[in-house]
């Protein structure tokens, strides 16, 4: 089968520029800590600057927070929670719909601002990101009250045993800066509803979305001290998770990270929930509706540039149809506008840093000195900022770097597979395990192959769709405990 | 019979069990998907040059339509001049593709669009329903054909489809085909909205293309779902994928229910990102309508003299 139109952009009909305006958000030249409801300088003074990835221009200058902030972070969050913790649930829900509401209303606002700090499309940040936002503290303000009934405590008819669930105290909080704003509500919103305070820590190269998440805090008229924000690297973060005032930890990154906050944590009393790294399958049977396997398998790997822990980066496609799908992939990853992240029109934006960039460039590297085939859409990338083109790997096997190592970025490798049991073996074959793909038209194989492949999320005939409800974590080596939904309470109360 | 199917899949048609077996096995349509996947694509933003260049083409694609028990001779010569010269106070504005009549009509249509360019495409076989012999279908097709239609745009008979009758309906369409002769390009309506299954929809298109349409067409406009973007983003992966099986390309024409410039946007969207540069002129790509003209008229007017110009001042028909 061959196509006339494989690698060409289309002439006739090119769409002009689109641009989001940047009027919208007012960025200040420089940012404080945010600590007991002020913002405040870093104890010693240190600053630090955050870049648009797209064109290497400084945002604003953030301060630093270090070990002394973090202590005096602590000592707010604890000492608000007695109060925090006492109100009732339906008071607190009020603060939880409140901010709800005032991220709905600054949506446009924090979508161009989340754009201009992390190099996303703002189709994303406007159309996934923010409703995503707005949507899990809506669901926690509604958990907020019912927490009795949420399942994990016993309510007896003599009144005299049992107990329902308490809050734990202070939770820490490190969030990664590939959806800077969605991690902050998936742990700010559970904590709050269940009477926990918190000290969050956003990634060094994402801040901003964080600091004005404070600002929004403070117009909710949410009590001094309950959320504090210290931006900073990752000893601010290791001073976060051993501080022993903290009496639960949560933490969405790398793997490597993850382990060391398991280490620093264990034989604590803090309760600890890891979101670590990912390799996830998506498997296409010949069977499968093949358009909408072709969507969901660039809705995989290139949302977000591939910079998600739950992508599909290793497409498992039966042998009978592997020709066939990757013809059509092809032409479709042809057809992906990568740009100017604030044009409405763009699809694939910035690599978030220069790190990372380099980081997906050399095990790119890595899989074409290993001999798996590299190819990419005709596709240029501007002069400025952190790019990669969407690429694809052929001739991957399981023993292949790019086969087991996650990329975080959009590379998609492709493997074969010629029966279910070899796709579930090979599946399952990765240190990893939080999410997992499978198309096919026929619904008993959907069952029956979801159930044998290890992954805290399986999706059918989609990919990477999010609701509050559904709870959210991993398997082995991408870390455990629940995100989202009522099992997302459980990580935030004595149970 | 059945000698229409291009000659890489001239085996599928051999039989009832071939074809179905055939149809049957094409793959399979998640609607979840479809339909996200058509809407993600009506939110691209097409603006300043873009969208002039998209007015312009897609009033280039309008087969302006009017198929009412209530025609008349001086009704349809109106809509003859307004196709041939759409905005009688801006030259520029391009003619339309066709106009689109019953066939009793063709012969006054095609006087009103003579030397133009603008085509004259009937609806033959008994429109909409299609519920009468294919003997009195055929008639239509000729008569219209000998009034001077250049399009013939044929029903198919649904009830055949849907009770999986796919053979009868594939000899029907391959009758009407050979009816038209060199003379008439073919347009194959499925109606869509009564075929209720998107695999349905696949099949139907594959089903018209075998039997030698030059188009496929979602619907009459007579039923209450008529083109929707899904359907339209649908019937463009076939014809895709009909074109890279067998080389030959058919035109899509989604129809009914597109009223206003931003709805015909969006499919002209769907086209460039689906099927590309190749389909995107009327000679492959159509919109049937009646009202969408006049709307794509006063945004183009809109464009000309940054003000909103409102109804009267563009034609009524």
């Amino acid at each position: 089968m061959t196509t006339d139109n494989t690698n060409k952009r289309s002439s006739a009909f090119e769409y002009a520029p689109a641009p989001e305006s940047r009027a919208i958000v007012d960025i200040a030249p420089s940012y404080g800590l945010f600590i007991n409801g002020e913002f405040t300088e870093a104890a010693d003074g240190k600053v630090f600057k955050t870049v648009s990835p797209a064109s290497e221009e400084v945002l604003a200058e953030i301060a630093q927070a270090g070990p002394e902030d973090v202590d005096r972070a602590v000592g707010a969050a604890r000492k608000a929670f007695e109060k925090w913790s006492a109100l009732p649930g339906s008071e607190r829900a009020k603060y939880l719909f409140r901010i709800a509401r005032i991220i709905q209303e600054r949506s446009r606002e924090l979508a161009v601002l989340e754009t201009l700090d992390n190099g996303k499309p703002i189709k994303e940040t406007r159309d996934a990101d923010l409703p995503l936002v707005a949507a899990h503290f809506f669901y926690y303000a509604g958990w907020a009250d019912k927490l009795d009934h949420a399942g994990f405590g016993r309510r007896t008819t003599n009144g005299h045993s049992g107990r329902n669930p308490r809050p734990l105290g202070v939770a820490g909080q490190v969030i990664p800066w590939n959806f800077p704003l969605l991690m902050l509500a998936w742990k700010i919103a559970p904590a709050l509803a269940t009477g926990n305070t918190v000290v969050l820590k956003p990634a060094e190269t994402t801040p901003l979305s964080a600091l004005f998440f404070a600002d929004i805090c403070r117009q909710a008229g949410l009590p001094k001290g309950v959320v504090n924000i210290l931006p900073g690297y990752g000893d601010a973060g290791a001073a976060l998770v051993a501080h022993p005032g903290v009496d639960k930890v949560a933490f969405t990154g790398s793997t490597a990270v993850g382990k060391q906050i398991a280490r620093t944590v264990a034989g604590s009393r803090k309760k600890l929930t890891l979101e670590l790294g990912g390799k996830g399958a998506n498997i296409v049977f010949d069977d499968a509706p093949i358009d909408q396997a072709v969507e969901g398998i660039v809705n995989g790997i290139f949302f977000n540039q591939g910079q998600v822990c739950c992508a599909g980066s290793r497409l498992l496609v039966q042998e009978s149809i592997h020709d066939e799908l990757l013809d059509s992939l092809k032409r479709r990853l042809s057809t992906l506008r990568l740009g100017d992240p604030l044009d409405k029109n763009t699809d694939i934006g910035a690599i978030n840093s220069a790190e990372q960039l380099s980081r997906i460039t050399a095990l790119v590297e890595q899989g074409e000195a290993e001999g798996a085939e590299r190819w990419s859409p005709a596709c240029e990338l501007p002069s400025s900022g952190y790019w990669f083109a969407p690429t694809l790997f052929t001739n991957v096997t399981q023993a292949h770097t790019v086969a087991r190592d996650e990329i975080f970025g959009p590379v998609l490798s492709v493997l074969t597979f010629r029966t279910p049991d070899e796709a579930v073996a090979k599946a399952n074959n990765t240190p990893y395990g939080l999410s997992a793909g499978i198309w096919t038209e026929k619904g008993s194989r959907i069952l029956a192959v979801a159930n044998k492949l290890r992954a805290g999320v399986i999706w059918s005939n989609t990919f990477n769709k999010f609701d509050p409800t559904s709870p959210f974590g991993g398997y082995k080596e991408s870390g455990f405990g629940r995100e989202g939904g009522r099992h997302g309470l459980e990580a935030y109360l004595d149970v | 019979m059945s000698t229409a199917a291009p000659h890489a899949l001239a085996d599928v048609t051999a039989s009832d069990s071939t074809l179905r077996r055939f149809l049957h096995g094409l793959p399979g349509v998640d609607a979840v998907g479809l339909e996200a996947r058509a809407a993600s694509l009506g939110t691209r933003s097409i603006k300043t040059t873009a969208k002039a260049y998209a007015i312009d083409l897609a009033i280039s694609m309008v087969d302006l339509t009017t198929l009412e028990g209530a025609d008349t001779p001086g009704k349809v010569r109106a809509l003859g001049v307004k196709a041939v010269r759409p905005d009688p106070t801006d030259r520029t504005a391009p003619a339309a593709a066709a106009v689109c009549v019953y066939p009793d009509m063709v012969a006054t249509a095609k006087a009103a669009v003579a030397g133009s360019g603008v085509k004259v495409a009937s609806v033959a076989t008994a429109f909409p329903a299609g519920r009468v012999p294919i003997a009195v279908k055929l008639a239509d097709v000729r008569e219209a054909v000998a009034a001077g239609a250049d399009e013939i745009d044929m029903v198919i008979d649904r009830g055949a489809f849907l009770a999986g009758d796919y053979l009868k309906v594939y000899d029907q369409i391959v009758a009407v085909r050979e009816a038209c002769a060199t003379d008439a390009r073919l347009k194959v309506i499925f109606e869509t909205g009564e075929l209720s299954t998107y695999d349905n929809i696949r099949r139907a298109s594959w089903l018209g293309m075998l039997a030698g349409a030059d188009f496929i067409k979602t619907s009459t406009g007579k039923v209450a779902v008529n083109a929707t973007p899904a359907n339209t983003l649908l019937m463009l992966e076939a014809v895709r994928d009909f074109r890279a099986q067998t080389g030959v390309q058919v035109g899509v024409k989604p129809a009914g229910g597109i009223r206003t410039s931003k709805d015909a946007i969006k499919f002209l969207v769907l086209v460039n990102e689906t099927v590309g540069d190749d389909w995107l002129d009327n000679h492959w790509f159509r919109f049937g309508a009646s009202s969408l003209l006049n709307d794509l008229l006063m945004q183009r007017q809109k464009l000309a003299t940054g003000r909103y110009s409102g109804p009267d001042y563009v034609t009524v028909d």
